[in-house]
């Protein structure tokens, strides 16, 4: 055994009229295996949120086994459903047979949009303040030319996530987070609170249910541990500062029964997250604070029209958006790039430095100045 | 119900249709002509519209739930205002599946769940049924679904305050810049802390994640414990290859460090080449050059190996998201089974089971007894890998006098005779 690796690097191979959706793979040591001495991958868009049917999958693996080499990721890290494994002149039959007999489609590489991915929203969760698959498959649909054909600088990511529990990680992977929120109060089920004090229904729905934990104690459980302390019970009670809650979800995933988001519902929008490569990684830094999502969405992808515009003209080679707002500044990037007015919320804390770059019109009289003038007040 | 009459006119709304037919292999050989490569070609259509892919249960009830309950680990139970009521089963899989364990995954589907079934953004697997009669049987099947070795197929398990199914990348399977065996290590670790897997006993829920190099795929930058690949020794610079494999210039720029230089060398058949010379104390091991340039590859047996960063995480909930923190810079790849991957990592798991309060993350746990508390309770050596000298580094210092006495203020004083 090596314990290095025998995939040879890159190894550009796609289909006609795509630049992505399949990964070039070849073995380094063709001769002793010559079956897979080109084996590469097909990135699959999955449907949103993943659910399938039997009649799907066993079709599925009747084509892989016909074109290819029987293995799958189910999924792969962005979400496609990943076809490990098939020759050069496999792919475009097995894309032909994607297309025509399972409405399938590539998913993206390289520098394209990736394929975007989002939780299962109101499929299941109660918590969902997004329809995160529709917005998925909207998304999806309307930049289908920005996942197949590379124009970016490097590769783009959406991901959307119902809740600020963000299951689909959304604020860590993605470089636009769409992440579900409200404006108004959470609402509260008194009956159901005195349920969960009187231990009639597991706290945390059940999720710490192998130890003993003692009895449920709202106070330390659910009041204290509340990040802007803006809950206290008043007799038999429970109230909420709606106004001081971050939207934590701490409450609700504790109390489910009793507690659940508000109604006036949309999204919050981050930017820039990436992994570790190159700089360092960074989380998507909040952007809108609250924004409608509602089809077709029209407000968002103006959003996104300006965010994309940037990018493309002043990203370096291989220089992930959240780079550029590093590069060139968070305030250049809210301000004059989307137009977008500051607020307090676009930082964690003011800068402690007195460094801002001001403009010539900003400052009276402009920058233009009379040295003569200056000198007949001031000897040199 | 959906309201999908924005769609009513997809193309992406025939997927019932198209499954009526079998495979027909010979399709494409009969219709697709290489020489005319759009003709008949669909292109640009996307994926299927998901909702054809939706139980009934869930059709009926989408956006109408009102409730969850885990009835026990790996089964969650929805409540919805309609009064319906759906069970989900949740089980791990490998993630590297085949088309075998898919058609019986679709066998269970059929037999138990009007043929659907949903996989997680984690890699489990998940069954839908409306019965709890259902709901046994399907139980009692996926308990009995074993291995010939006698290991389970689909384990029931990964809700709640468990550690779930671990994302990881392809490494050695299918990856040209792996440093480590990413499926090899997650079956390692997921077999060892299997115990975690189907119970709620841990004080939060715990996430393991694997990236088999630093380009981190898998992202795991903000996990409970992290396992990355890394690489330990400077690329090589094939002069021979670099001209016609590589932009230069790229693979220059690729260097975050600016550890790559422009060079002029003499092949020994006497002809001068462009190329490129490495300053190796400068050299991070990032891979990003060999990302550029395959003519700078630096896996290598000796120098490749794991390394652990761990108190990261991604939800909102109590505390902000936070990145997790190199806590064991490097681990030799101990084939097969990554002994001293799984030992830290329970030990870790371990020790926060022990000290964390209930609700609290592992890294919201670290940092409030402290990370001097934290290495000393994992036992674990510090080490100066973990002082940042990168960019950014500066966040890390410790610019008070607030710290705790532990067992490395300890040894210093010993060793200063006071």
């Amino acid at each position: 055994m090596h314990k290095e690796t025998h995939w040879k690097h890159g190894g550009i191979v796609g289909v006609f009229g795509y630049g992505g959706g399949v990964i070039g793979r070849y073995s380094d040591a063709p001769e002793q295996f010559p079956t897979i001495a080109h084996f590469h991958t097909l990135r699959v868009n999955q449907p949103a949120s993943k659910f399938y049917t039997s009649r799907f999958l066993r079709k599925l693996c009747d084509m892989w086994d016909h074109r290819g080499s029987g293995v799958t990721n189910f999924h792969g890290s962005t979400g496609d459903m990943i076809l490990i494994g098939t020759s050069t002149d496999n792919l475009e039959p097995t894309f032909y047979d994607l297309s025509h007999q399972f409405d399938m489609d590539l998913g993206g590489s390289g520098s394209n949009l990736r394929t975007p991915a989002c939780c299962m929203g109101k499929a299941r969760c109660e918590y969902s303040c997004l329809d995160t698959q529709a917005i998925c498959y909207d998304l999806t649909m309307t930049y289908q030319d920005e996942l197949h054909r590379p124009a970016f600088p490097y590769k783009f990511k959406f991901k959307i996530s119902g809740c600020p529990n963000d299951c689909v990680a959304a604020i860590a992977r993605s470089c636009t987070s769409i992440i579900g929120t409200w404006r108004d109060n959470i609402r509260i089920d008194q009956k159901a609170v005195q349920a969960y004090i009187g231990g009639e229904i597991a706290p945390n729905a059940g999720a710490f249910s192998d130890r003993d934990w003692g009895t449920f104690d709202i106070q330390k459980e659910v009041i204290d541990l509340c990040p802007s302390g803006c809950m206290y019970m008043d007799g038999n009670e429970l109230k909420i500062d709606d106004r001081e809650c971050v939207r934590c979800m701490h409450c609700i995933n504790v109390m489910p029964n009793a507690l659940r988001p508000g109604v006036d519902c949309g999204a919050t929008i981050l930017n820039g997250a990436k992994a570790p490569i190159l700089e360092g990684a960074q989380m998507s830094t909040l952007i809108i604070p609250f924004i409608k999502m509602e089809y077709p969405y029209e407000e968002f992808k103006d959003f996104v029209d300006l965010m994309w515009d940037w990018w493309m003209e002043e990203g370096k080679n291989r220089e992930r958006l959240g780079e550029l707002i590093q590069r060139q500044g968070l305030s250049h990037y809210i301000v004059d790039i989307l137009g977008r007015e500051p607020i307090p919320q676009h930082v964690r804390e003011p800068r402690s430095n007195p460094y801002p770059f001001w403009k010539e019109e900003e400052v009276p009289g402009g920058w233009k100045r009379d040295l003569a003038d200056f000198r007949a007040r001031h000897l040199a | 119900m959906i309201d999908t009459s924005m769609y009513k006119d997809d193309p992406g709304y025939n997927i019932q249709e198209l499954l009526d037919k079998p495979y027909d292999p010979e399709l494409a050989d009969r219709e697709y002509n290489p020489q005319k490569p759009m003709a008949g070609r669909l292109t640009d259509q996307g994926p299927p519209h998901y909702e054809q892919f939706f139980p009934e249960v869930i059709k009926k009830n989408y956006g109408k739930w009102l409730t969850h309950e885990f009835v026990q680990s790996g089964v969650i139970k929805y409540t919805s205002e309609t009064g319906d009521v759906m069970w989900v089963v949740r089980c791990a899989t490998p993630r590297l599946i085949t088309t075998n364990l898919l058609r019986e995954i679709g066998d269970i589907a059929d037999k138990f769940t009007e043929g659907i079934c949903r996989w997680t953004t984690r890699n489990s697997l998940e069954f839908h049924v409306t019965d709890e009669g259902t709901l046994k049987d399907l139980m009692e099947f996926l308990n009995n679904f074993k291995h010939p070795g006698g290991s389970y197929k689909l384990p029931i398990g990964g809700t709640g305050a468990g550690i779930t199914n671990i994302v990881h990348t392809q490494g050695w399977i299918h990856c040209h810049t792996p440093a480590t065996d990413a499926s090899g290590m997650v079956k390692s670790v997921m077999d060892n802390m299997f115990e975690y897997w189907n119970s709620h006993k841990l004080p939060a829920k715990l996430r393991i994640s694997m990236a088999c190099c630093l380009n981190m795929c898998g992202a795991v930058h903000c996990s409970d414990i992290a396992l990355l690949g890394i690489h330990r020794k400077p690329p090589f610079v094939e002069d021979d290859r670099i001209t016609g494999v590589c932009e230069v210039p790229l693979a220059i720029a690729a260097c975050p460090t600016a550890a790559i230089k422009p060079a002029k060398v003499t092949l020994p058949d006497g002809k001068e080449v462009k190329t490129v010379r490495v300053n190796e104390p400068r050299c991070m091991f990032c891979g990003n050059c060999y990302t550029m340039c395959p003519a700078m590859p630096l896996a290598d047996e000796e120098g490749d190996g794991v390394a652990i960063l761990a108190g990261g995480k991604i939800s909102n909930r109590i505390t902000q998201p936070t990145f997790s923190k190199l806590i064991v810079p490097y681990i030799p790849n101990e084939l097969p089974r990554f002994q001293s991957v799984c030992k830290i990592v329970r030990n870790i798991v371990e020790a926060y089971s022990k000290g964390a309060n209930k609700y609290e993350r592992l890294g919201d746990w670290a940092a409030r007894v402290g990370w001097e508390r934290f290495f000393e309770q994992c036992q674990l050596p510090f080490t100066e890998k973990s002082i940042d000298d990168y960019r950014l580094a500066y966040d890390t210092y410790h610019t008070t006098t607030q710290f705790k006495w532990s067992s490395h203020t300890d040894k210093l004083m010993k060793e200063a005779g006071y």
